[in-house]
């Protein structure tokens, strides 16, 4: 076997060889009048709102240009006086577990974003000494703002619950936790109350690992 | 969390409490201080405690507001491109050739070194004699006809190597020969706006080794391949029915375990959904020849309609961004996603030229969310033979089906008595507005593809009175288990419990006999899906199952709807674990369900 030329291969670069070349697929696009050009940068900025926040310690910041965009980021809402089934404080207790098992990556290479549903009550004042009874570490930030602009939040992210008056109710939208590669537009979701480590694995099974060489991913067998 | 069982003052709720206990210590050992706690409303004295008897009996009704359809997608003009007739897979000779355990050469056509996964089981008793190839691949395809002026889409499918077919591809096989089917994954990282490159192909029905069944963990990389076995045998062949008989031919396995038509589509753990949605399906149509029954020969067997005139067809629901033209996934929907588009194997309201003769329509509901309903338009019945792929007993004369998500059915449609020029309709009346389920209301009809009569031509087939009987259930039961889909602050639960990929909510050993008993809170439709053996429906709400329903089945839609306007919200299932070993997962094939977690596996041990 020449093993320079597979040596050279990896996940991205096989798909330059000859035989997958003849496939068919990749044609030029055709000129179709009316319609923009998918633009990975415009989609990317329309998928979330870029609506004014606040951060625990007083930072003004914007939602996407200055909290998603590039980034890989945990996100959920919650709120400081959440008592229904105690989900935000397990919840935040839980991200704890996992910020620590991300260890030193939270803050670098990955964001976690805490989001409240009771920005009236939760000021960053109070977010700020929440996050520290939960001895919350740098690089998760918890963020309040308008209450009209976390509503519109909340919509755009599919906290939302089919029954009206349900969906005022806060509690209803906190179980659920996002985490995404925002460049590489990977996007999913679980419980907030999943297991830290698998919580964890859920975002060490979307990261891209080019070139990685007979071992299965998952690999649960 | 606090699971909502609905049972009272059982061992269960002391479990509960003390776990809930224990995750209040943990959150004190986190650092928080009992004032803080009481500020929060949560323990000192209990009032935590009294949140969680307060919640108890509470019927969840969650749902997503208005589906998040923000916009429609652009107009389509109907009826002007063909059906696309998936193409027949040929047989290749592999190289290298494939290895019981994971393959040590990198495959001459990709490069690409195969992924790690255990041995093959019974790899000596099912040698593979017949090999497909096929490769995960981003190709871009028109939706639309050229003449709305609709950009194409970029999507994700297999596409075959040897003759260039782009999916959705349909494989041909036949009892008695093992297949082996080595899928490439050459998808890119840039996905285009939603999808994963990482892949696993789950064999819909398939009676498979675990490490061959496509389980949501057991994906792959892109750059690697993987060599799927499908050995194509009937259940029981190992232990309780080695051997069967029919019209006089003595096999391997149960004869009454026949499957006729299956699928393959995507698993991947937390992006089923979107990789599916982006195209990732394809059809797998199991023959049985060799007991001289469903033969693809319309003179032999059964004799049924066979050749051009057993068609497949994958009806999705999808979404098109009207700036773009883009196929468009709403990454942040929870509850299930609907489309304003019903596509039919890749193409909106495409048209069939049919012959003045019968057919075989295999009609599969691809997802992620919508339930349909099928019609014809001049009120002509279809004569169902199977349901999930598994001949029925006896043909039924059907005016309507109602299908969820991944279930299927094999209807004849007979044409001989319309005429040339008339244009008849497959359509779909069932009115569904979010991902809980449809409202059970017959609306008017959205045509789904336009039959145009165009000519005659001879017709050897003939729909035999009597099909496949049903399998024995008289055997001993092991163990009954129940399965209550659910939601919990927002978040999809099984029994109150989230997805764990390292907890087998149920261990079984090989070759028994199981009930299991599903069931749906609050109305939402969640039609549930066990890997590995198919099973029969017990009863349903207490009552005996439908005429439809006494059958072979490997979904079980329970919740809103599930018939007419009515609620089903649970049934009970036969099922035997036999003949393989190792993990699969039984989960909600609303696909968006799946992903966000409503899912359990289930290990099936010596």
């Amino acid at each position: 076997m020449d093993r320079r030329r597979f040596l050279g291969v990896t996940a991205t670069a096989a798909l330059g060889l000859a035989a997958l070349s003849t496939l068919p697929g990749s044609p030029d696009r055709p000129e179709k009048n009316g319609y923009a050009d998918p633009s990975a940068e415009e989609r990317r900025r329309n998928r979330f709102l870029d609506v004014p926040l606040v951060t625990h310690e007083g930072r003004k910041v914007r939602f996407y240009s200055d909290l998603i965009k590039g980034r890989t980021i945990f996100l959920n809402f919650l709120y400081t006086v959440c008592t229904a089934e105690a989900i935000c404080p397990l919840g935040t207790a839980n991200l704890v577990e996992v910020q620590k098992i991300l260890g030193r990556r939270v803050g670098r290479d990955v964001f976690m974003y805490s989001i409240t549903l009771d920005p009236k009550n939760d000021t960053p004042q109070v977010l700020k000494s929440y996050a520290r009874a939960f001895g919350v570490k740098p690089g998760w930030t918890f963020l309040t703002g308008e209450k009209e602009d976390i509503e519109r939040l909340r919509h755009n992210l599919g906290y939302v619950d089919i029954d009206p008056v349900r969906d005022k109710d806060p509690s209803q939208h906190s179980g659920m936790l996002r985490y995404g590669i925002e460049p590489l537009e990977l996007w999913a979701g679980c419980p907030i109350l999943s297991r830290p480590d698998v919580i964890a694995r859920h975002l060490a099974w979307m990261e891209p690992r080019e070139g990685m060489s007979n071992r299965a991913g998952g690999g649960l067998y | 969390m606090a699971p909502r069982s609905g049972t009272t003052g059982s061992a269960k709720d002391k479990k509960r409490i003390s776990r809930y206990m224990q995750e209040i210590r943990d959150i004190a050992k986190a650092g928080l201080s009992r004032r803080e706690l009481f500020r929060m409303g949560l323990v000192a004295g209990g009032a935590g405690l009294a949140a969680l008897q307060g919640v108890r009996g509470f019927k969840p009704y969650w749902a997503h507001a208005d589906n998040s359809l923000q916009f429609r997608s652009p107009r389509n003009t109907p009826f002007v491109d063909p059906l696309p007739i998936p193409p027949v897979m040929q047989p290749v000779t592999l190289n290298p050739s494939p290895t019981k355990g994971p393959n040590p050469v990198r495959s001459a056509v990709t490069g690409f070194p195969e992924a790690g996964r255990p041995d093959h089981q019974r790899w000596e008793q099912f040698l593979p004699v017949t090999m497909y190839e096929s490769v995960e691949k981003a190709v871009q395809h028109d939706f639309y006809p050229d003449i709305d002026g609709v950009p194409p889409s970029t999507v994700w499918t297999f596409v075959e190597p040897s003759t260039g077919s782009v999916g959705p591809l349909r494989i041909k096989a036949r009892y008695g020969e093992p297949v082996l089917h080595r899928v490439h994954n050459a998808l890119p990282t840039d996905n285009g706006g939603f999808g994963i490159n990482k892949t696993s192909t789950h064999l819909h029905n398939g009676h498979n080794a675990s490490e061959s069944d496509g389980g949501p963990l057991h994906f792959y990389e892109a750059g690697q391949f993987k060599d799927y076995h499908w050995p194509n045998v009937r259940a029981g062949f190992s232990k309780n029915i080695p051997e069967s008989s029919w019209n006089g031919r003595t096999v391997q396995g149960d004869v009454l375990e026949t499957m006729s038509f299956l699928w393959f589509h995507d698993h991947m753990h937390d992006f089923t959904a979107q990789n599916t949605y982006k195209g990732l399906v394809s059809l797998y149509t199991l023959f049985s020849d060799d007991i001289n029954l469903d033969t693809d020969d319309e003179t032999i067997g059964l004799r049924l309609p066979s050749g051009e005139y057993d068609i497949p067809m994958v009806i999705a629901d999808k979404v098109f961004d009207p700036g773009t033209g883009q196929l468009f996934f709403d990454l942040f929907n929870l509850d299930g996603m609907l489309g304003d588009k019903d596509t039919v194997n890749g193409v909106i309201q495409p048209y069939l030229e049919v012959k003045r003769r019968k057919y075989r329509f295999r009609l599969l509901v691809g997802g992620p969310s919508r339930v349909y309903e099928f019609f014809l338009s001049n009120g002509q019945s279809f004569l169902q033979i199977s349901t999930d792929g598994n001949l029925l007993p006896r043909p039924l004369s059907r005016r309507s089906m109602r299908l969820q998500v991944a279930e299927r059915v094999d209807v004849i449609v007979d044409f001989s008595k319309t005429s040339i020029g008339e244009k008849i309709y497959l359509q779909n009346r069932l009115e569904q507005n979010d991902g809980r389920a449809p409202t059970g209301k017959i609306i008017a009809p959205t045509d789904l593809v336009e039959f145009r009569v165009v000519g005659d031509a001879r017709d050897d087939s003939r729909v035999p009175a009597a099909l496949l009987d049903l399998p024995n259930r008289n055997v001993p039961i092991a163990k009954k288990r129940s399965w209550k889909f659910d939601r919990s602050g927002g978040a999809w639960s099984v029994n109150g419990q989230f997805f764990d990929p390292d907890v087998f909510s149920a261990v079984i050993r090989q070759n028994n006999a199981e009930i299991w008993s599903f069931e749906s809170a609050g109305g939402w439709v969640h039609p549930g899906h066990p890997h590995m053996e198919e099973f029969q429906i017990l009863d349903r709400d207490g009552k005996p199952p439908r005429v439809e329903e006494v059958a072979r089945k490997d979904m079980l839609g329970v919740g809103d709807s599930v018939f007419g306007t009515d609620n089903s919200s649970n049934a009970r299932i036969f099922i035997q674990f036999r003949d393989w070993l190792g993990n699969y997962p039984m989960h909600c094939h609303n696909t968006v369900h799946e992903d966000h977690g409503m899912m359990i596996l289930f290990n099936v041990v010596a």
